[in-house]
């Protein structure tokens, strides 16, 4: 039988032992979850198409700020299946209602709720008062307040430079025509337009005029971006539509 | 005398031990600093004073990564140069290469947190520095990985010692860790953003794999490491149990990995892997407190140390919350028990046992025991270290406690119900509750920082003006 002097005595053969040793857990727990068919649900609309779909550019951009600002500090994006949860929060977060988010916001902790499902709870106007200065809705409220974004206008020269890197990691955006047809396909032609990387300034102007987020259609600033994100949190499954233990042998 | 003082400076590269311990409380000091005050912006919210970069969310990043990689980071530099010079009597390898370790390595910091505070972030917890920085920390950690394994390579001895095991198995997790969680595609090669590789569910896996890993071998394995010498140095007596550190370490090598998705526990990701976590962390337990043993059964005989020698009580009192958290955890690992602790400040008050009560003690020991005899001087003011033992357990204490009132009194509140079956309370209410608990913690925070200070203090005191050491007991033979 081996000694464990032969180990101590040899830094190359601590170092083989050492890294397989390391490397098991992880394989074996992840590596998997690439492969297993249900790690992420399919679930379709109405009409047969995909009921998640990726961010718009002006959604995206919402995103990134909402990154940028650390709100994964304090907010979880991730509903356990419990009553209260229920009650509180709505349906459990399925793995398919974040699988184009890079990266994931499930967050660790609530100091603030979840905000999983916060689209379409509140009204525009109600977060453009609350992120700006929330003790004026919530008055026990520990949130900071988030004047700059509405001074801000929202720098976005790099839109499309931001759908192209995430197509590269795997988000469906299109730059192709065949490309874009996929897109119909699997998404619907509204959905699909939304998409196209081409367009995507022109949809983002137009879709922040449409949604008038920050009470101000004349300009384009952080607080539209950010709100068009949190109002479409949670909304793209129509939970109706699905049997409530549907989604339980996902886990 | 002056020549005895020379010979381990000529055999030993002390200098560069030197400045990462310098840089440890350096770090110690700003990041316990800010999470003191983030701690007071959750208590007082008007200390966010509407400034973008000292904002909760901003600063928090600034916190941890000062913290665990500014100061942990740097005392385990610090000590894992000093520790594999010494039980391998040998130079340190690579000449300047060290030089460039250190300043890569803070260098990465200062550009990382000053990006934190702009809002450059990639909202990852605990890898938030964005893929330059990333790539700059590989290259530090090449080159750590080099310096430290040639002069394991040169060591005059035939075996490794222990402590060498651990800070090895620290060295390669975390090349693994940070490489594979932090794998994503810049928006282009000038810009600073980045998007992960990854999405979601895997998303989530690999980043709690890394996120518990940095705990399980950032913090634990390297900081046994450090116990492993420190610990049997100040005691005088010879490590407990040979077998018993053969068997914690493969084990805790092998288990920690499995059990990250213990963070995942009812979220959307399959529901073995998150059993399968939770079963490792049960039996993480037992390495976890082999080693806590093993550290503290090395004093058998010398127990008297811990009413005379406040260094051993640093130690000492640093294995036992090392035990206390091992066993929190798995507890909180367990699914029942996890339903009410997730997402609430019962972690946050977990961590910090560990953090406050494991880590930063069993630095502070540590360092109290090396610095003097990297500058063979005697330590400035016993008196100030008692002092400083005090501060840091009363800080600790009254943190896990507020944190336990406000974490399990959240949870508790979260799920209650009214007798017609509606939530009892709604959410702001349980914020309402929390503040007190919130302003005890937050005075906690500034009990540890006024003890850091009072250690600066103390050490710079100790460099410039202390006696020197007559004796010096790092002199070999041929002085």
């Amino acid at each position: 039988m081996m000694k464990h002097e032969s180990i101590e005595t040899n830094a190359g053969l601590l170092i083989i032992l050492t890294l397989a040793a390391i490397s098991i857990g992880g394989l074996v727990e992840i590596v998997p979850l690439f492969h297993i068919e249900g790690t992420v649900e399919d679930i379709k609309t109405a009409d047969g198409k995909d009921a998640v779909r990726p961010y718009t550019p002006l959604e995206q951009l919402g995103r990134d700020i909402y990154i940028r600002e650390g709100c994964y500090n304090c907010h979880s994006q991730m509903i356990r299946p419990f009553r209260d949860e229920a009650l509180r929060y709505g349906h459990y977060s399925l793995a398919a209602e974040s699988q184009y988010d890079h990266p994931f916001q499930w967050g660790s902790k609530r100091t603030g709720p979840d905000l999983a499902r916060v689209g379409g709870k509140y009204s525009n106007s109600w977060h453009v008062q609350h992120l700006n200065r929330p003790r004026s809705v919530v008055p026990e409220s520990i949130m900071p307040n988030y004047p700059w974004l509405l001074k801000n206008d929202l720098y976005y020269d790099d839109v499309q430079g931001k759908m192209k890197a995430l197509k590269k990691v795997g988000v469906p955006y299109s730059l192709t025509k065949e490309e874009y047809a996929a897109n119909v396909e699997k998404f619907g032609e509204e959905v699909a337009s939304l998409l196209d990387i081409n367009r995507a300034e022109t949809n983002m102007v137009e879709q922040a005029k449409q949604g008038n987020f920050d009470g101000n259609p004349a300009r384009l600033t952080e607080m539209d971006a950010l709100v068009a994100y949190l109002q479409v949190l949670g909304t793209m499954v129509d939970f109706s539509r699905h049997d409530e233990a549907e989604f339980i042998k996902f886990r | 005398m002056a020549h005895s003082a020379a010979a381990p400076m000529e055999q030993y590269n002390y200098d560069i031990v030197k400045k990462f311990a310098l840089m440890t409380l350096f770090w110690g000091i700003a990041g316990m600093a800010a999470g003191t005050y983030i701690a007071s912006e959750l208590a007082w919210p008007f200390l966010n004073f509407d400034i973008a970069q000292i904002t909760f969310g901003r600063l928090r990043p600034l916190h941890t990564s000062g913290v665990i990689f500014g100061f942990g980071g740097n005392a385990l530099f610090a000590t894992s140069f000093y520790v594999v010079q010494r039980t391998c009597q040998t130079r340190l390898w690579g000449g300047k290469l060290a030089e460039f370790i250190f300043w890569g390595w803070n260098g990465a910091l200062v550009i990382a947190g000053l990006g934190y505070l702009m809002g450059v972030t990639q909202g990852r917890e605990y890898a938030e520095p964005e893929w330059y920085v990333d790539l700059l920390i590989l290259v530090v950690w090449v080159a750590y990985f080099l310096v430290y394994v040639m002069t394991l390579l040169r060591r005059s001895q035939p075996h490794i010692y222990v402590a060498n095991w651990f800070y090895l198995a620290f060295i390669l997790a975390t090349a693994l860790l940070h490489v594979f969680n932090n794998l994503a595609v810049p928006v282009s090669l000038f810009g600073i953003k980045s998007y992960s590789l990854f999405s979601g569910a895997q998303d989530a896996m690999t980043q709690w794999w890394y996120g518990h890993n940095a705990v399980g071998f950032f913090l634990t394995a390297a900081f046994l490491g450090m116990m492993y010498y420190f610990v049997p140095k100040q005691a005088g007596r010879p490590v407990y149990s040979y077998r018993l550190s053969i068997v914690h370490f493969w084990a805790l090598s092998f288990m920690y990995m499995w059990v990250g998705t213990h963070h995942l526990h009812w979220t959307a990701i399959p529901d073995w892997t998150s059993s399968l976590a939770a079963a490792f962390s049960i039996l993480l337990l037992m390495p976890s407190w082999g080693g806590m043993i093993n550290g503290i059964m090395t004093l058998s005989g010398a127990w008297d140390k811990l009413r005379s020698d406040p260094i051993m009580m640093f130690l000492i009192t640093s294995l036992s919350f090392y035990g206390m958290s091992t066993f929190e955890g798995p507890m909180m690992s367990l699914k029942s028990v996890n339903a009410l602790s997730h997402y609430t400040d019962w972690t946050v008050g977990h961590v910090h046992s560990g953090a406050l009560g494991w880590v930063a003690m069993v630095s502070f020991g540590s360092l109290y025991h090396m610095i003097p005899k990297l500058w063979n001087k005697k330590i400035y003011s016993e008196k100030l270290i008692y002092i400083h033992f005090f501060f840091a357990t009363i800080g600790i204490l009254l943190y896990i406690t507020a944190l336990w009132v406000s974490g399990i009194g959240q949870g508790l509140m979260l799920r209650a119900f009214d007798q017609y079956g509606n939530l009892k309370y709604s959410f702001i209410e349980t914020v309402v509750f929390m503040h007190g608990p919130l302003v005890a913690r937050a005075i906690a925070g500034m009990f540890f920082v006024a003890g850091i200070l009072l250690m600066t203090y103390n050490i710079w005191k100790t460099i410039t003006a202390g006696q020197e050491a007559t004796a010096p007991e790092t002199a070999p033979a041929t002085a």
